[in-house]
């Protein structure tokens, strides 16, 4: 019997002792809490399940909105409720603005979108934590446990730092400018790194008073919230527009680790189970990301990559020679070819080409062209980024590879890189190279190579890409939607 | 250390494992649904929210309830809205 009352008391009655409301009806309310909670565990693992395949993801997500309809609705089952109406106006008006934002928003503003969900949902975490925290405050009659005060005071950390620093990382996708200069480019204050550690040993600080003396602490919790917010600015402004997927993965993961540990303040298994799956889904893309750039999780949080060089002819041909193509002479070489490989980049996105370049691939195709695509994991402004754009357009998520692709590059007849240019470049070999080791796409070992891009700027690494000068390449320069395009209609005329 | 927190600790564990498990086999092309998905999960500090909202002891439990209700609906009902519109995308040959 104690067994079941420690498993019922830790679902579901924070801060107060089990024996005492153990009487009839109100414990079967508890263990039917417990096992309702079980099951949107449950479903919320399944659904993450699913995900492993295009063909089943979408009955997967349903899966996991109806595990979270449940946790919900069981919720008000509660036996500390005793009023409806805040609750019913906070999910009328949270509703009506998530459903806005979903529905409205476009595929091209993805990562924006996603950086400000995991922003709400740090905050939402750091809310239950400070009104957790006044709940304890104001309730003379029970002492809390030392570990419920420093599960708060770490979920303040995390879900202010979350939602901050996804602030940020929003305004750099979306193009934000401060003063002239775009929010995306890296941003360091004088040793800002030292001032980054003092302010989380500051928020460590705070965060013991707050679970050392909690009854004269009211003035600490604020404090950390605050501290909190500003090391979330911190922790993301060093760093540069083309390190956002691994700043959106990061931030992914604390807005399930804030969730997690919410869910040790409140003595919470859903909460910690479900906050515990989404921290390792973020651990895992991060670790992915950080891998398909050769970089430490370090490297990148330090900042200071990323500047975008803008500046026309900021390096030069010098006297090397290199050879371009008109639209036409492209349709030709790719209306001869058997096997195509298109590899896009950040500059698809921006150009808005995603329609223009599906649309290229579906005329080969229909030649009988072979055309896959080779998607990079670091290509674009988040995970899976380009996946997603492409999959707009209608490309068959079956044409969609990622660095698989290199296995069959020697029998590619063209590799049409568009928009891409740090993950082809072969200097990622080259021992001593500031990229080295970074895995690319070895398109150099195709026939032709066709590199569409506006000029011979070099990429986010700001090294010269000697892919350019390769006697099998040949450049289609101009902007890349206006370029695919001019290739399509020379195809139709054909 | 309490019993409870031993136990909320046994579960986190067992639940990050879950967690690499299961995630470690989503392809790379569905890691933004994937990304949208589980932060519309961690949208589930909405049960606490829920509670608070519900406490009615006085103005801040009020205010901070609704803020909290609120914020962890958008990212409920965002996430799942965005995630659903996504994977309606993703098509077969």
């Amino acid at each position: 019997m104690t067994g079941t009352m420690t498993l019922l008391g830790a679902a579901t009655m924070p801060a107060t002792a089990p024996v005492a409301a153990a009487v009839g009806g109100a414990q079967w309310v508890r263990l039917g809490i417990t096992f309702a909670y079980l099951v949107s565990a449950a479903l919320f693992i399944f659904g993450l399940k699913m995900m492993s395949h295009p063909r089943t993801a979408r009955r997967g997500n349903r899966l996991s909105a109806i595990g979270m309809l449940i946790a919900i609705v069981v919720t008000l089952g509660d036996k500390d409720i005793v009023s409806w109406y805040v609750i019913a106006a906070g999910l009328i008006v949270g509703a009506v603005i998530g459903a806005f934002l979903a529905i409205r928003v476009k595929m091209t503003g993805m990562p924006q979108m996603v950086g400000m969900l995991n922003g709400f949902g740090g905050l939402a975490s750091a809310t239950v934590a400070l009104a957790e925290f006044l709940r304890v405050y104001f309730d003379k009659q029970h002492d809390p446990r030392v570990d419920t005060l420093i599960a708060i005071a770490f979920s303040a950390l995390i879900g202010m730092v979350t939602f901050t620093g996804s602030m940020i990382a929003f305004g750099k996708l979306e193009g934000w400018k401060v003063r002239g200069v775009p929010l995306s480019n890296p941003f360091l204050l004088p040793s800002h790194h030292l001032l980054s550690v003092i302010l989380l040993l500051a928020c460590v600080a705070v965060g013991v008073v707050v679970t050392r003396d909690y009854q004269h602490a009211l003035w600490a919790i604020i404090v950390l919230n605050v501290l909190a917010a500003v090391l979330g600015v911190m922790v993301v402004v060093p760093i540069g527009g083309a390190d956002m997927p691994v700043v959106i993965s990061l931030l992914n993961s604390y807005s399930g680790l804030a969730a997690m540990t919410t869910g040790f303040a409140l003595d919470n298994y859903c909460l910690i189970i479900s906050g515990s799956l989404v921290g390792a889904s973020g651990i895992i893309l991060t670790r992915i990301m950080c891998q398909a750039m050769n970089r430490s999780l370090l490297n990148v949080v330090a900042g200071g990559f990323g500047q975008e060089i803008t500046a026309a002819g900021a390096t030069t041909a010098g006297d090397r020679t290199v050879r371009s193509m008109d639209a036409e002479e492209a349709a030709m070489v790719l209306e001869a070819a058997q096997k195509v490989f298109i590899i896009p980049g950040y500059g698809m996105a921006v150009a808005q080409a995603q329609h223009a370049v599906a649309e290229l691939a579906d005329l080969l195709r229909k030649r009988g062209v072979d055309v896959r695509f080779g998607i990079h994991p670091v290509a674009g402004r988040m995970p899976g980024h380009m996946n997603v754009l492409l999959a707009e357009a209608n490309v068959p998520y079956d044409l969609l590879s990622d660095l698989e692709l290199n296995s069959e590059m020697e029998q590619c007849d063209v590799a049409l890189v568009i928009g891409a240019n740090d993950v082809v470049n072969p200097d990622a070999r080259r021992q001593g190279s500031q990229i080295y080791g970074m895995p690319i796409f070895d398109v150099d070992k195709a026939r032709t190579v066709m590199v569409c891009k506006r000029s011979l700027n070099p990429g986010f690494a700001g090294i010269e890409n000697e892919l350019f000068f390769m006697p099998n390449t040949v450049m289609l320069f101009g902007d890349a939607k206006k370029m695919v395009t001019s290739i399509v209609s020379e195809l139709k005329n054909r | 250390m309490s019993e409870v927190f031993t136990n909320n600790f046994v579960v986190f564990v067992l639940a990050m494992f879950i967690g690499f498990e299961v995630i470690s086999k989503v392809p790379a092309i569905l890691h933004t649904p994937l990304m949208s998905g589980s932060n519309a999960i961690s949208g589930i500090t909405i049960v606490g929210a829920v509670v608070i909202a519900g406490l009615h002891r006085g103005v801040w439990s009020d205010v901070l309830g609704f803020l909290a209700v609120t914020f962890a609906m958008i990212n409920v009902v965002g996430g799942y809205t965005v995630t659903d519109r996504m994977l309606a995308m993703f098509k077969s040959k």
